[in-house]
């Protein structure tokens, strides 16, 4: 078994908001209430979940944007820590509009290499990545906004290539795409993935991608995962009842919609008092005795829930 | 002779700017009957929004020039009518949502004020009565506690639940056409799944017609009837959706349907309809999509193909290769 | 890249004129500095010809704007005049915009404790009345051209602080500054490559629109005696010395005061319509 990339250990993290006069804070929002991930080379892991679920403060913790609160980050057991880039959501506001591009493309090089690259040094790397992402020659002294959206997240692609990362964090990468141009970011990736040896971390509220392209999926609730396990088994027999109604909402095309969603409470619990005992209790149509203790991600290696009613239909 | 609610017909439409113009409409056809839940799907740069914002005059005026057709809309000659006609129309015989509730809500007033504003302002209602009407409103969108979200500022809700009050404001004067622009693409897959229930609830109990806007072709083939499918300012194919989806017969909109993920297994690499969108400034003589058609042939570079005559309720497509195929003149 | 600049100016032209005011305050500054380069040739007199037969002379056909106490054609005078305005906004703008956008964005971006700092300091500056505090340091230094120029360029730098911290504070947010932090970009790289060229439009409109302010501020440091001194024509000191003969002489006071207006408004306008056609929402094509 490979050594994972990175580990996350029972990270919390909350944001102070609201102070006091003496500029103590009197109000927190938990954005991560105890993760547990490993990352493992080569794979792409999927984290899904909707607004408020913490998978964007995720992403920010992995990347290092953000310390944990509790609990820690821990790379590779044996050398130094793993090379990652991110890339953004949107195309547009993740470009600096006023460089040219094959600025953007060798900016982390530059700043890896302490500004010690001459400029052709950049430019080399900057059009050897471009031509991997299909962004012709000449097109690198152009700006931003002279491209398409799709082409624009190619050159951010380009961007977090250029320093040869290990792990690359997509952030919700085709969410600001239309439906034509993501199947080509998505071809470009998974060929990339595969060229490459990369390991992705795929971050996205859209079922339909992560199912396409994640190994593993881990499904997000106000701060914790709730369930995790390979894609085939997670999002075609979801055990956690969160996991379920998630996959119940999303439109398919064809099929009729169940009305009696209707009347369901839909509203997620605010993040800055956190319920006691199972987040999803409030929601959940399988509540009972039990549901008022914190729930543990329980379960085998394979497929992790948190749910003690449904840890027991995990097949071993 | 003709009920319908909107009708737009041979619409185009271009925004003049420097060395040149962005043609966002070529030769638009669609039409909304009454109690109907139209969709119109499209990417960007296919002039679904654009139609909207035209259909309720909220394009600037000065900053577009329609080069040929007309628009209808209850009646009235859109493209043509005072402003004062407009005041009259929108708001009370016609509705609008938007993509995001978060914008579309003044931040400084509570919600209170501006649904009774809205509803005062079209029902000349007194007070009393007003507040009466936005609290059954609300209650009528499922809301829980409708008190307490008068008294609520928009930044304290969530996106749903903002939606939810749009559509009750939107709802409040019973508008005979609701245009709703992407009115879910912003929301969590769970809330939006209530809201538009809510809506398509709504138009049922008020007979009123949605002409309902996105990108999302599995929404749209839940909730309409009928969908017109967009590209580069014209529509390229309509029918019944549900026919639409399960037999699409335009090119782009069978490249569409391929390209979404959930159609093949893990890792198989999507059909990708090869090219890019067309720049508006500087659209080919003939088919839009012909640069990027797999069917393309000396017909389509000549002349831009259009839908063939025939009433709504027929499944058709703007294509050379398949009006050939059918035999059309 | 000579074509790329081409095409945004001529972008910025297509923008300009269909904005009738923002035309005429282009054509007033155009003619402004014309007028201070010219300034030789245009002028019929030598404006510091005295002339004790000719004093205080209304507008006629010989004297253009009429005379002054001591016969000087105030028609040269005034165009004489506007070297030393026109002196000290080139002066004042350049200077007080980059050493104040400077500070600015590296205050803004470091943020913290630092920025707090330079942001009180700013504070303590901005709490006195402009008008005020750059006549006592334009008095303090004493009475000169030089020195009005620095009294007003110190005055005028917390203003350019003050926006290109709000910029920074801004472009420190944006996903492509984040991602530059991502790579492990330093706080001086982020400000070298990503917050000077984001902050800077905002910063230009300011400037154009501060060229009226300095101008105003020039000839209210020359209406009290600070500024250029005499023979040296220069607007607000005309407009002093024109007070004395008000009553009778209307013409002394009201024409310099008639370009000190023109100046300053042509240059608001200018500045105005620029704010407008630079807005960023208007992404050039």
């Amino acid at each position: 078994m490979n050594a994972p990339l990175l580990t996350l250990q029972d990270v919390h993290v909350r944001f102070p908001i609201g102070m006091d006069w003496l500029g103590r804070s009197t109000e927190w929002v938990h954005a991560l209430n105890g993760v547990d991930l490993d990352i493992l080379p080569g794979e792409t892991l999927g984290v899904v979940g909707e607004s408020g679920c913490g998978k964007t403060t995720l992403a920010q913790v992995v990347i290092g944007l953000v310390k944990p609160t509790a609990g820690a980050l821990r790379g590779r057991p044996d050398s130094a820590t793993a090379r990652m880039q991110i890339v953004f959501q949107d195309p547009q506001s993740s470009l600096d509009p006023r460089l040219p591009v094959w600025r953007i493309i060798s900016e982390p090089l530059h700043v890896e290499r302490r500004g010690k690259l001459s400029r052709a040094a950049l430019r080399q790397a900057a059009m050897a990545v471009a031509a991997q992402v299909e962004i012709p020659p000449d097109y690198l002294d152009r700006y931003p906004h002279e491209f398409s959206g799709g082409q624009r997240q190619r050159i951010a692609i380009a961007r977090a290539l250029v320093t040869e990362p290990d792990l690359i964090l997509l952030d919700e990468p085709t969410s600001a795409l239309d439906i034509s141009v993501q199947a080509q970011i998505l071809n470009l990736l998974n060929d990339l993935q595969r060229r490459l040896g990369l390991t992705y971390l795929l971050i996205s509220h859209n079922v339909a991608v992560v199912r396409h392209m994640s190994d593993r999926v881990a499904v997000m609730y106000l701060g914790q995962i709730v369930e995790l396990g390979r894609t085939e088994e997670v999002l075609r027999a979801p055990l956690h009842p969160y996991t379920r109604l998630l996959l119940e909402s999303v439109p398919r095309l064809g099929e009729p919609v169940d009305e009696d969603a209707l009347s369901a409470t839909t509203e997620l619990p605010g993040n800055r008092r956190l319920p006691g005992g199972c987040f999803f209790r409030d929601r959940c149509p399988l509540a009972q005795a039990g549901c008022e203790r914190p729930q543990a991600l329980a379960g085998q290696a394979r497929l992790r829930v948190r749910c003690h009613v449904q840890a027991q239909e995990v097949p071993c | 002779m003709d009920a319908s609610i909107l009708s737009i017909d041979g619409l185009s439409l271009e925004f003049p700017i420097y060395q040149g113009a962005v043609r966002a409409l070529n030769g638009v056809s669609l039409r909304v009957g009454p109690k109907e839940m139209v969709g119109v799907v499209g990417e960007s740069g296919s002039g679904k929004s654009v139609t909207a914002m035209l259909a309720m005059r909220l394009l600037v005026a000065d900053s577009y020039r329609v080069t040929a057709g007309s628009l209808t809309m209850l009646g009235q000659d859109i493209l043509q009518a005072s402003e004062r006609t407009m005041l009259g129309l929108r708001g009370s015989q016609v509705a609008m949502i938007f993509q995001e509730p978060m914008t579309a809500l003044n931040p400084t007033r509570r919600i209170g004020d501006l649904m009774l504003e809205v509803i005062r302002l079209h029902r000349h209602s007194g007070r009393d009565e007003a507040r009466a009407e936005a609290l059954s409103l609300l209650r009528g969108m499922h809301v829980a506690d409708p008190e307490h979200v008068l008294r609520t500022y928009p930044f304290e809700l969530s996106g749903g639940m903002r939606q939810r009050v749009l559509l009750a404001m939107a709802f409040s004067c019973k508008p005979r056409l609701l245009i709703a622009d992407e009115p879910t693409t912003a929301l969590d897959v769970t809330v939006q799944r209530q809201v538009l229930l809510l809506m398509r609830e709504k138009a049922r109990a008020m007979n009123t017609a949605v002409l309902f806007i996105t990108h999302d072709m599995a929404v749209v083939s839940q909730f309409c009837q009928r969908v017109y499918v967009m590209y580069a300012g014209s529509v390229v194919e309509d029918g019944p959706t549900a026919e639409v989806m399960a037999a699409p017969r335009h090119p782009y909109t069978r490249g569409l349907l391929h390209a979404l993920p959930d159609r093949v297994g893990s890792r198989v690499p999507l059909e990708a309809i090869r090219g890019t969108v067309p720049d508006l400034t500087q659209l080919p003589r003939g088919c839009a999509f012909a640069p990027r058609c797999p069917l393309a042939r000396e017909a389509c570079r000549e002349r831009p193909p259009s839908l063939p005559v025939g009433h709504a309720g027929w499944h058709r497509a703007a294509c050379w290769a398949v009006q050939e195929e059918d035999g059309q003149p | 890249m000579a074509s790329a600049l081409a095409h945004s100016l001529g972008f910025l032209w297509y923008r300009i004129r269909n904005s009738p005011l923002t035309l005429i305050g282009l054509a007033i500054m155009v003619a402004v500095l014309l007028v201070m380069a010219l300034a030789p040739e245009l002028a019929p007199r030598d404006p510091n010809l005295v002339d004790l037969g000719e004093r205080l002379l209304p507008p006629s056909h010989a004297h253009w704007f009429g005379t002054d106490e001591v016969g000087r054609d105030l028609f040269s005078r005034i165009l004489f005049g506007s070297r030393q305005s026109v002196a000290v906004a080139l002066f004042v703008v350049p200077v007080s915009g980059t050493l104040g956008s400077f500070t600015g964005c590296l205050s803004g971006a470091v943020g913290g404790r630092t920025d707090a700092l330079i942001m009180r300091c700013t504070d303590i500056v901005l709490s006195v009345p402009s008008l005020v505090l750059t006549m006592a340091l334009a008095a303090a230094l004493g009475p000169s051209l030089f020195n009005a120029m620095l009294a007003i360029t110190v005055v005028r730098i917390p203003c350019y602080m003050r926006l290109a911290r709000g910029q920074a504070l801004v472009i420190r947010e944006m996903n492509y500054t984040k991602a530059a932090r991502t790579f492990g970009g330093s706080h001086w790289h982020i400000v070298r490559w990503h917050v000077f060229r984001n902050a800077l439009a905002p910063i230009i409109v300011q400037g154009t629109l501060d060229v009226g302010g300095t101008i105003l501020m020039a000839a209210a440091l020359g209406f009290i005696g600070l500024g250029a001194q005499q023979p040296t024509a220069e607007w607000g000191a005309m407009v002093a010395t024109g007070r004395n003969f008000i009553l009778d002489q209307w013409w002394y006071s009201a024409f310099p005061g008639f370009a000190i207006l023109v100046t300053a408004t042509g240059c608001n306008l200018f500045g105005d319509g620029l704010r407008d056609v630079l807005d960023p929402r208007q992404k050039g094509r």
